[in-house]
């Protein structure tokens, strides 16, 4: 069942001046219940202006956007429930912290929602929980947490609101490799918990091989592919002429095949990699 | 959007008016604003107000934005004029019900004057659409040298006033995307109680101003790394230099200030 589906959706930034500019074009997609879609684009091609349409923050220029086959914009009054359904993670999320302690920062969206104090208390435990934040830490100003730790604070004010769709703009941006796989991690932790539909933003090939199962390609505003993970990450050639790239690993197996080793194409992932090593090297072994 | 203002922006292109050196355009726009206030018959404001769409049209900045920043003193406009219509008294009597008496001369004078702001916004707003932010206060430096002979720091009055205009853009889209943020949370700005709506603007204002502070504290980190030390031996990359358009705008202007003298004395 689709979740979220776009018609003709077309947006254009400051529309009728002359610094007008089309971000998004003609984009049609339909988003399947539980889905973990990876996001990629060059920089500029219109990927967050595209996920803001998803929670109804951006309202198209033209075309319609639908949640569970509604019109999100059909009722104005039903836009703030679509937010709570639809959490959005935007780029750099920890500058919007302000509350006075990270416990009730995370506790603002079902606050907001009108939850009882209990429920909302249980929400930020189980939200900070997933992001591995301490009790400790909740109790401090979140201005007095290291950039992290930030970063999941403000992941876990979105989880609290347990959306169906969880969407998340370059949540790994800035990060280390440690706490980038660890954002991943809870990410794919929070998804398996409660089944969402899972939208990821992301410059890393590796992150999006990692754990998306469909990739959509945006370039210049429009939808230039939407397909599974193997199938975008096979046509590397058409990826590099639109500035992006399939994951390292992916372009060493390549190489490698093409030089006459045999190995399987499709290799996306480190682990997956590991393993067509191990069973090339049993196989020579037994050859040898 | 918070970000489609228009009063007070820039627009880059390439025009005459453009390619004027800040300092002269500074100068003329002041002039030019005396010489409309100091026009007192129909010619000479008429040549003034000419003059006033010469420059329009040769700035190349689209009518419509010129229209558009006269819009939101519009109301001041009607106002003044309508006092104007009241309190004039003359000798040519057009309307008398009650205690309003309303003479020709009131009108002449009301529409003096409504012509008079319109051509200060116009006129202004050509100089704010066709001069950067950073070459606007480099000329009001430059201009206000002598002063700091007298001790006033110019120096960093200008620099804050570069730093203020540069990270107004970078406020307003910071606010945007702090207010999208906390949209997407759910934060309601529109309902509510005063109290309520004074409570809903602390998700935005505080992350806004801790940014505004560490912005400020990075700007002058950063400075400081690159050896700022005030206004004094330093040397500019772009140095402000008039050309044969700058007399060219000179001459006119002159021939502008004699003729309205002229029109004003013969008529
Ligand atoms: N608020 C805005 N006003 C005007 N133009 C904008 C605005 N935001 C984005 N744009 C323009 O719209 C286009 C798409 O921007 P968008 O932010 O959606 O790209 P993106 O794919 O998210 O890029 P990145 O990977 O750098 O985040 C860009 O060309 C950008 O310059
Ligand atoms: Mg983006």
């Amino acid at each position: 069942m689709s979740v979220i589906r776009t018609e003709n959706l077309n947006y254009v930034y400051s529309q009728g001046t002359p610094f007008k500019k089309a971000a998004i074009t003609d984009v049609n997609i339909n988003i399947e219940k539980g889905d973990f879609i990876g996001i990629i684009g060059h920089t500029g091609s219109g990927k967050s202006t595209l996920v803001q349409h998803f929670n109804g923050l951006l309202k198209p220029t033209s075309g319609k956007v639908y949640f569970n086959e509604e019109d999100v914009l059909s009722d104005p009054k039903k836009l703030r429930e679509l937010r709570f359904k639809v959490g959005l993670v935007f780029q750099y999320p920890e500058y919007q912290l302000f509350d006075e302690t990270v416990e009730s920062d995370i506790g603002f969206g079902p606050k907001n929602m009108g939850l009882s104090d209990d429920e909302i208390s249980q929400r930020v435990l189980e939200a900070a929980k997933i992001v591995g934040l301490s009790e400790e830490l909740l109790k401090k100003s979140p201005f007095d947490l290291s950039g992290g730790e930030k970063r999941r604070a403000a992941l876990a004010g979105v989880l609290a609101m347990k959306p169906e769709v969880l969407v998340l703009d370059e949540p790994t941006a800035g990060l280390d490799p440690y706490g980038r796989d660890m954002i991943l991690d809870q990410i794919c932790e929070y998804r398996k918990q409660t089944g969402a539909t899972v939208l990821l933003v992301s410059h890393s090939m590796e992150d999006v091989a990692r754990v998306a199962e469909k990739v959509l390609v945006m370039n210049g505003g429009r939808v230039e592919m939407f397909d599974t993970v193997e199938k975008v990450f096979s046509r590397g050639d058409e990826l590099s002429k639109i500035g992006l790239n399939v994951p390292h690993i992916t372009q060493i197996f390549m190489k490698l095949k093409a030089k006459g080793v045999k190995v399987s194409e499709g290799v996306f992932t480190m682990d997956k990699a590991v393993n067509e090593l191990i069973a090339l090297f049993e196989k020579e072994g037994k050859n040898a | 959007m918070l970000r489609d203002v228009t009063f007070g922006q820039y627009f880059p292109m390439d025009s005459f008016i453009h390619k004027l050196d800040p300092r002269f355009k500074i100068l003329l726009t002041f002039g030019l604003i005396i010489v409309a206030f100091v026009s007192f018959n129909f010619y000479s404001l008429g040549l003034v107000a000419a003059f006033a769409v010469l420059i329009m049209i040769l700035s190349g900045v689209p009518v419509k934005f010129y229209l558009k920043s006269i819009k939101p003193i519009l109301i001041f406009v009607l106002i003044t004029a309508v006092l104007n219509i009241f309190y004039i008294s003359g000798e040519t009597l057009l309307v008398e019900f009650w205690i309003v008496k309303i003479y020709l001369e009131g009108i002449i004078r009301a529409a003096f004057v409504a012509v008079r702001i319109v051509l200060l916004i116009i006129i202004s707003s050509a100089l704010t659409y066709t001069t950067s932010p950073t070459s606007l206060t480099d000329a009001i430096e430059n201009l206000l040298k002598p002063i700091s002979k007298l001790g006033v720091d110019t120096h960093s009055f200008a620099m804050m006033m570069t730093i203020a205009l540069r990270f107004i853009p970078t406020l307003i889209e910071e606010t945007d995307k702090i207010m999208s943020a906390q949209k997407a949370r759910g934060a309601d700005m529109e309902t509510g109680s005063l109290m309520q709506k004074i409570k809903a603007v602390l998700p935005i204002l505080i992350p806004l101003l801790v940014s505004s502070f560490r912005r400020a504290r990075e700007l002058a980190d950063a400075m400081e790394c690159r050896c700022y030390h005030g206004g004094e031996g330093r040397t500019r990359l772009k140095v402000l230099h008039a050309s044969y358009r700058d007399a060219i705008a000179l001459i006119s202007s002159f021939i502008l200030l004699s003729l309205v003298i002229l029109l004003n004395i013969l008529f």
